[in-house]
């Protein structure tokens, strides 16, 4: 596609910048989601009140007594990230597609993986903000303690790699006719490394058992990472192109 | 529609009798296993169907890949073939093998590695599917299958290698999985000559099946293009 050429009337050093005027375009569409969810409060909202009603629910599915919950805390957090995680997801990419955001961010003369790097960023933003409510929200509930260094950064790695493929796929599952139910569909298939490296890896630490025992966990999760990262990066053009 | 090469036609033939002649092997040839009995017959057409399924999975990444460099068409064509033969020929794999685990491992189903990465695979190509029903336009449609086919082909492989991490810091669920069973099942020579003989069959029988679907992609792109000339 030829994008239209804009420097004509404009002083070239605003688009003949590529390193910076590359980092200029992810920071503005970080802080263009940012601002607009600090105003309208949609997306958070509803990510956080969904987070809580998955908690709840868990807790009458599975009678989470003192004895059940060393084990299954994990797989409840987890399952809790990634369920309120495509709802965030979800929305983020309706929302530009919507109100035809996209189409003018298409035009803008900068790369096209800066979109992806910025939507990326402000996905990974939401997921944490949930996480960091979720987190002693369920210490207290449950009587656990939950602040761990280690599970931090499991939780880190775990959301980079999740919001990694699923801003690649929300922005394909908005396109179809099928939106609403596509992108869990699409995701969960996919990111089942990420949740049994981080699972494993969080229970790990939870239990205090010694790094040797969780390190494979952490390496696959960054590897996992590291590869969905640059494959995204390299077929986003493919997925945004019309 | 040009009427089937004759390459093709003798394919139809060769797949239906070496079909029949591995169902000769595998009944009169092959001996009965030892501890088994007939329930270890279903073992050469599980593994054969399996292999067919693997096939198809390389087949269609690689499809994927040369459609992203390529933009043309027909890749498209041959990746949905691939995926579609892919699809049917592991659900026949984890079927059969769930009717040979019943009586040797004691259940239809265990959460062994590589029974649950045929399971992700199956809802990465049934997801693939409901993708492309969800998208009208060909060259869009194109696009994404081929993206998704890509992740795909990624993350099945990194879920089978993060399913065994755990199967083996764990050694309490070795013991009840496949590698014990498995491992005291020792093939005689004519066990060998016969899974060859039916991974054989069936490679000839993918290779059937893949070209006939690729000649029904081409039916259908036709029918779609003349749908579009009519509305024009």
């Amino acid at each position: 596609m030829n994008r239209p050429q804009t420097t004509d009337h404009r002083p070239s050093s605003i688009v003949r910048r590529p390193s910076s005027g590359f980092l200029n375009a992810i920071g503005a569409i970080v802080w263009k989601d940012l601002a607009a969810e600090l105003r309208s409060r949609e997306l958070l909202s509803a990510m956080l009140v969904f987070a809580l009603l998955v908690i709840l629910i868990f807790n009458f599915a599975l009678e989470l007594d003192p004895l059940t919950r060393r084990v299954a805390t994990p797989g409840i957090l987890w399952a809790t990230f990634a369920f309120a995680g495509t709802l965030g997801l979800n929305r983020s990419m309706a929302v530009e597609k919507d109100r035809g955001c996209l189409d003018g961010l298409l035009l803008a003369p900068v790369d096209r993986s800066a979109i992806y790097f910025g939507k990326t960023i402000s996905n990974l933003a939401f997921m944490l903000i949930v996480e960091v409510v979720v987190l002693p929200v369920y210490s207290v509930l449950y009587n656990t303690n939950l602040f761990n260094p280690g599970l931090i950064v499991v939780i880190l790695l775990g959301s980079v790699g999740y919001v990694a493929v699923g801003t690649l796929l929300s922005s394909m599952a908005v396109q179809t006719r099928t939106r609403d139910v596509l992108l869990p569909i699409l995701l969960f298939p996919v990111v089942i490394p990420i949740l049994i490296a981080a699972v494993k890896a969080s229970s790990g630490f939870l239990q205090g058992l010694a790094l040797t025992e969780v390190m494979p966990y952490i390496n696959l999760l960054i590897v996992y990472d590291v590869i969905f990262t640059a494959v995204a990066y390299m077929v986003f053009d493919y997925v945004v192109e019309e | 529609m040009k009427p089937q090469p004759i390459v093709l036609k003798v394919l139809n033939v060769a797949s239906v009798l070496l079909f029949l002649a591995a169902l000769g092997m595998v009944f009169l040839y092959a001996p009965l296993e030892a501890t088994m009995n007939y329930v270890q017959k279903i073992f050469y057409f599980h593994v054969a169907n399996a292999w067919v399924g693997m096939l198809g999975f390389i087949a269609a990444a690689v499809a994927g890949v040369v459609y992203l460099i390529k933009h043309d068409q027909k890749w498209d064509i041959v990746e949905l073939a691939a995926v579609e033969i892919s699809l049917v020929f592991f659900i026949i794999a984890i079927v059969t093998g769930s009717i040979w685990a019943r009586p040797s491992w004691g259940a239809y189903w265990t959460w062994e590695p590589r029974l649950t990465t045929a399971a992700i695979l199956e809802m990465v190509y049934i997801a693939y599917l409901l993708l492309r029903q969800g998208l009208d336009d060909p060259d869009r449609r194109a696009r994404f299958s081929a993206v998704y086919t890509l992740i795909g082909a990624i993350s099945v492989p990194i879920t089978f290698m993060s399913i065994r991490l755990f199967r083996t810091i764990h050694p309490v669920v070795i013991g009840t999985n496949s590698t014990a069973s498995q491992g005291n099942f020792d093939m005689t020579s004519k066990m060998l000559a016969t899974m060859f003989f039916a991974l054989f069959t069936f490679s000839v029988i993918f290779v059937n099946l893949f070209w006939h679907r690729i000649r029904l992609g081409q039916l259908a792109q036709q029918v779609e293009q003349l749908k579009l000339e009519e509305l024009q």
